[in-house]
């Protein structure tokens, strides 16, 4: 039983039968994400009303919630494909982990810049150090961080594991940073900076949100795959099938 | 095992004795980026007492990491780090050993030096203790975590500004609760909670950054 | 924008805060743009490699 299962797992993680598969699999996921995206855009532009409070301005959050849940999100993907990478020497999780980190700092970055254009209005000022704009900026630094290791070392495998160890070490870290950031804040902030997330949203405005988390979902899965697949060809171009894939392209 | 450790580690303090020269440099390093601050800022009595926490742990901080080097990068290029890790005793220990030793030369002699710059900063003097207690509990730590990372490079080319890239962000809770301990005693409050969040880190990191180094170095130095 | 009349003026204007709204979504546009074409000119890339790998060793009459 359990060998039957190892064996379709080490099977589907040949690197040419995920490179087929995945084919199959972006346009779904990509138009899945435009109709999503369009969905929640018309939702959240059109539908949704205008907040008591923070007036239009508000709309950011379509845009700032999901990119900085995506933000962790791809971490802990990053940080589970490393462990499997690892652990069972599967060479596509490191494939993934490593085509994740470019997409994670991007939607780590668009966070940042959007919590500081809903910040302008309601701080009055572009940046305050307020805890989740803080931990944003180090888990920035932590993507950083991969990516420069990753690149600065030659060997393909060695830099996949070690990457995927700071990877790893990151992860168990976070909690702790983010705890500490939270705290740190409730020290030095007074109470006037208002959340994004209230305890009750209301219900036209909270659909887009969940929308737009969705459809950023699917578009990270469509680009992920992209890139591991890119990953795939440049690193077995010395293999016959990639060859032979070239030659047809 | 035990045997082992201290073995490698009277090793490490009897090398490090031989070049006493650079065995004070991150101590120096450490005083004069301190005495940087009243010279940049102000030398007003208040507003330094107020920046002391943080620019001492910053400070301190930076010391370490620029020392981290001399944790695996010798061993490596002489080919003693290969020895190490054929040896049949648990790489696990000879890191802890290693680390202990980078400690011993560091770690301690700031916390030794502390209350001098508290002097220079305006820290009140009951809140001194605090710093050094601090200290005491937070630089094990930066010198374990900071193993990690100096394990992850040791093979990279100038790897010095990537050792902090990846360090620095895994330092900030280390950085929060020991500036705040200090920041705290000054104004006379009780510390209780701080002191035992950096210990309960401290705990941690003892048990998980051997690991660990152990296995980055299994991965980046074997040649 | 409820209960009256819709206008695109008034939605372009988004109650004033138009400047922070607009650039929100469209630097999150560029990023899904950025994102859909570097990927794209990667996989060129990496395919132009790999032919003319390919072309070296035929001209050198070998294989690996």
């Amino acid at each position: 039983m359990f060998k039957r299962i190892w064996g379709w797992i080490q099977r589907f993680s040949s690197p040419k039968h995920f490179y087929d598969i995945s084919g199959k699999m972006i346009p779904w996921f990509a138009v899945s994400a435009l109709l999503l995206g369009v969905y929640g855009l018309y939702m959240g532009l059109f539908v949704a009303p205008t907040d008591y409070q923070q007036g239009e301005s508000y709309r950011i959050i379509f845009i700032h919630v999901p990119a900085a849940w995506m933000s962790l999100f791809i971490y802990m993907v990053m940080a589970i494909a490393s462990a499997i990478g690892l652990i069972w020497q599967i060479k596509l999780a490191d494939m993934v982990a490593a085509a994740s980190a470019p997409i994670g700092a991007w939607f780590t970055f668009l966070a940042l810049v959007t919590g500081s254009l809903w910040g302008k209005p309601m701080w009055g000022a572009y940046w305050v150090w307020d805890a989740r704009l803080t931990s944003e900026l180090i888990l920035l630094f932590l993507y950083f961080g991969y990516m420069a290791l990753q690149s600065s070392i030659e060997d393909q495998r060695t830099a996949d594991k070690a990457s995927g160890l700071l990877a790893i070490v990151g992860v168990v870290n976070i909690p702790i940073i983010h705890y500490s950031v939270e705290w740190w804040n409730t020290l030095h902030q007074g109470a006037t900076v208002a959340k994004f997330d209230k305890p009750s949203m209301h219900i036209d405005m909270l659909i887009p949100l969940l929308v737009m988390a969705f459809a950023a979902k699917l578009f990270y899965a469509a680009v992920v795959l992209v890139r591991a697949r890119n990953e795939v060809l440049m690193r077995e171009r010395n293999r016959q099938w990639v060859r032979e894939l070239v030659e047809k392209i | 095992m035990l045997k082992a450790f201290y073995h490698l580690l009277a090793r490490d303090l009897r090398l490090a004795f031989r070049l006493r020269h650079e065995l004070a440099n991150p101590l120096i390093f450490f005083v004069l980026v301190v005495s940087l601050f009243p010279l940049a800022v102000t030398p007003n009595a208040e507003l330094l007492q107020e920046m002391a926490p943080g620019v001492i742990w910053v400070s301190a901080l930076l010391s370490v990491l620029l020392s981290l080097d001399r944790l695996f990068k010798q061993d490596y290029e002489d080919g003693s780090l290969d020895q190490l890790m054929l040896s049949p005793n648990p790489l696990v220990i000879l890191v802890l050993a290693k680390v202990a030793a980078h400690w011993l030369l560091t770690g301690l002699p700031l916390v030794l030096i502390a209350p001098l710059l508290g002097l220079f900063m305006y820290v009140p003097a009951e809140a001194n203790g605090v710093l050094m207690l601090s200290l005491l509990l937070g630089t094990p730590v930066l010198s374990l975590v900071g193993a990690i990372g100096v394990s992850l490079t040791v093979a990279v080319n100038r790897g010095g500004v990537l050792l902090s890239l990846i360090i620095l962000p895994l330092y900030i809770p280390i950085l929060i609760f020991g500036a705040n301990a200090v920041d705290v005693a000054s104004d006379g409050l009780s510390v209780r909670g701080q002191i035992l969040f950096l210990g309960a880190v401290l705990a941690m990191s003892i048990s998980l950054a051997p690991l660990a180094t152990a296995v980055a170095l299994r991965i980046t130095a074997s040649r | 924008m409820n209960g009256s009349e819709f206008s695109w003026s008034e939605f372009f204007h988004m109650g004033g805060y138009a400047v922070f709204v607009w650039s929100s979504y469209g630097l999150a546009l560029l990023m899904v743009v950025v994102n859909i074409v570097s990927p794209i000119i990667e996989r060129k890339r990496v395919i132009a490699r790999v032919k003319r790998a390919i072309k070296r060793e035929a001209s050198n009459g070998q294989v690996n």
